[in-house]
């Protein structure tokens, strides 16, 4: 029995707030699903078109919703939903220039993001990680060596992009008396910490970088030898944004080669493939995209996306509009 | 080790596990003459005290250098000591009733190590609530790439943490989850006069108005087995441990129970009754952080046992103020 009565939304793939609340959502939208048919995506996508659909809910793992591969074909579409932060794979200027608005989940999931950036930072200086691995493989406490970590307080970290989650993670390691620099686009009034506009001169001064910016033109590969190099092999880097702001080959070359101390990735330029060689190393802790992943945070971003989608039927201003 | 009195330099007693030679004693060498009975008469007890009564009576200072008993055997074959120095931050491996009877003093390490067990205590609470070592295991084993996500953690905002002894670790611990916008209680001996966060006198009772347990207080009669069955009831379903005192605050048979039937949601733990076991039915658990007893293992702090120690021996034998000495 389908509902009729309900607004339409489209969706390619499914974001995985839709998979963990679809029960909910199809309380309230009637879904027109890419991913349960047959039909190649132009072909279902017209046909969505022909319905007169005007809403889609899009996740950055699905297709880049550019003009050519998806929006040429619906032309009925005024409004794009997305559960994350990330807009790189939609192109705003189309979406601009075809009278779509977008909204993002902007500031839904800053605090869970700085938590677990923290964590990735205490973990990969204290050895956690590794250390369970080798209790679990049967090393018994005091068997084996003494994995020796690194005082976290006095150290200086370096924050790339100083938004809600940057900040966040600043006021957090702040607390455990750090010293904190930051890099973004333009310096910030009345922010206590220094700032650097160069990214190279910040890890140069930095014995962490923690990558917290959006994923642009600007910040593709930011993070490359030379900012590594600058860092040093003492340095650590962590990285709870987007996989393709670093070198991911030349990330793991130093890693390999002992010319950075270590990491906590969060993201991948190839997700969920992680290179294979990282799997050997010890003072690498890998996560497969999990910062924002709390109960609590999809719970919020749940009633965000449904808000932002109730508005646009009704006619309202977006809750958290991008274009 | 050589017994060599005669080239006058004090004598330190070294009392420590068979199994391993201490960082410590190179340090003690250059200043002191080092009486090693394991080493010098092997590691047998009736052999250890008798070095100790044939060769260690006129020493008047000794270093332990890991948390092993330390009672009136040992005090009983050396009539000059009066110090005891501790390579330890806990003192309860030392029965300090007979220290104090005899008039011996004794130091530990004092605030030495407590920014890295607080630290620690804080990512074994992290890494509990958001995954962190599930995660990665998840990664290595390939797991990602055949199946889309893993369990959901959860928000570390807005949870209510009690603290079990507010001292210098417990207080730095409140600080830094202050930042993640978590709610301080705590428990201790005594309240805390000018602290701002609500006490309960009673585990029990903290248990109940809280979602995460914190243990960093001191091994005592009091409170070995404080958290029992009752206590992990109270916490309850969603509840969290995290431990960085002593394995024996715990009664970790009940904690293992509570675990494997999902009672209790999780548990970080640097500790355990009877290192180096950790008990095998925790290995499979998702929602455990296993450490071995690690929350003091930074190069600075390895740096600080050494200069507290050498202080405090300095000190003694100076016959000024000991650096850290314990209330006995």
């Amino acid at each position: 029995m389908v509902p009729y009565s309900l607004p339409k939304v489209l969706i390619i793939k499914p974001p995985p707030i839709f998979l963990q609340f679809e029960n909910q959502f199809s309380r309230h939208f009637h879904f027109l699903k890419a991913y349960e048919s047959h039909q190649p995506l132009p072909a279902f996508l017209a046909a969505a078109a022909a319905t007169g659909v005007s809403a889609m809910f899009v996740t950055r793992n699905g297709p880049p919703i550019t003009g050519a591969d998806v929006l040429d074909y619906i032309p009925s579409l005024r409004c794009i939903v997305t559960s994350g932060i990330g807009l790189d794979y939609i192109d705003l200027d189309e979406c601009r220039r075809r009278g779509i608005v977008v909204a993002n989940a902007a500031g839904a999931s800053s605090a869970d993001c700085a938590d677990f950036a923290v964590g990735l930072v205490i973990d990969v200086l204290r050895k956690v990680t590794v250390g369970d691995r080798f209790l679990r493989s049967g090393g018994g406490v005091g068997g084996g060596e003494v994995r020796l970590g690194r005082r976290l307080g006095g150290k200086t970290i370096g924050i790339v992009g100083l938004g809600a989650i940057g900040s966040g993670v600043a006021k957090r390691l702040h607390a455990f008396n750090c010293r904190i620099l930051y890099n973004s686009r333009n310096k910030k009034p009345s922010v206590p910490y220094s700032f650097y506009s160069n990214v190279c001169e910040m890890a140069a001064d930095s014995d962490l970088l923690v990558i917290c910016c959006s994923l642009s033109d600007q910040t593709r590969h930011l993070i490359n030898k030379e900012v590594l190099t600058a860092l040093g092999k003492d340095g650590i880097i962590v990285n709870v944004a987007r996989g393709p702001i670093i070198d991911e080959k030349e990330l793991v070359r130093s890693l390999l080669e002992g010319r950075i101390a270590g990491a906590g990735l969060d993201a991948f330029e190839h997700e969920p493939s992680v290179p294979q060689e990282l799997f050997s190393l010890d003072n690498v802790v890998l996560a497969h995209h999990q910062a924002s992943f709390t109960e609590d945070c999809f719970q919020d971003l749940f009633e965000l996306v449904k808000g932002n989608l109730e508005a646009f039927f009704a006619n309202k201003p977006l809750l958290t509009p991008v274009v | 080790m050589e017994n060599n009195t005669s080239d006058h330099k004090p004598v330190i007693i070294i009392h420590r596990l068979p199994s391993c030679e201490s960082f410590l004693t190179n340090h003690l060498t250059t200043t002191y003459t080092l009486l090693d009975p394991i080493a010098a008469a092997g590691p047998e007890p009736a052999a250890v005290r008798a070095y100790l009564r044939l060769h260690g009576s006129s020493a008047r200072a000794l270093l332990c250098v890991e948390p092993i008993p330390l009672g009136s055997d040992i005090m009983d074959c050396l009539p000059s000591l009066e110090c005891i120095v501790s390579a330890t931050t806990g003192t309860d491996h030392i029965e300090l009733s007979e220290c104090r009877r005899r008039g011996i003093s004794v130091t530990n390490l004092g605030d030495a190590f407590s920014v890295d067990v607080a630290d620690y205590a804080v990512v074994l609470l992290l890494d509990v609530l958001r995954n962190v070592s599930a995660g990665d295991r998840f990664v290595r084993v390939g797991s990602w790439v055949e199946q889309p996500e893993f369990s959901l953690g959860f928000r570390i905002s807005g949870k209510r943490v009690g603290i079990v002894g507010l001292g210098n670790i417990g207080s730095r611990i409140a600080k830094r989850l202050i930042s993640f916008g978590c709610s301080i209680a705590y428990n201790s001996r005594k309240k805390h006069p000018d602290v701002p966060f609500p006490y309960y006198n009673n585990i029990h009772e903290l248990a109940i108005h809280t979602d995460i347990l914190i243990l960093c207080c001191s091994l005592t009669d009091e409170t070995r087995h404080m958290i029992n069955k009752d206590v992990l009831t109270a916490l309850g379903k969603e509840g969290v441990i995290i431990n960085v005192g002593r394995g024996a605050l715990i009664d970790e048979r009940e904690l293992v129970r509570f675990l494997v039937d999902g009672r209790i949601a999780g548990a970080g733990l640097d500790v355990f009754e009877d290192e180096p076991t950790v008990p095998k039915e925790l290995f499979g658990l998702q929602n455990v952080v296993l450490s071995a007893h690690h929350a003091v293992c930074t190069h600075q702090s390895f740096k600080a046992i050494i200069d507290v120690v050498l202080a405090n021996l300095e000190a003694f034998y100076s016959n000024k103020p000991l650096l850290t000495p314990v209330n006995l």
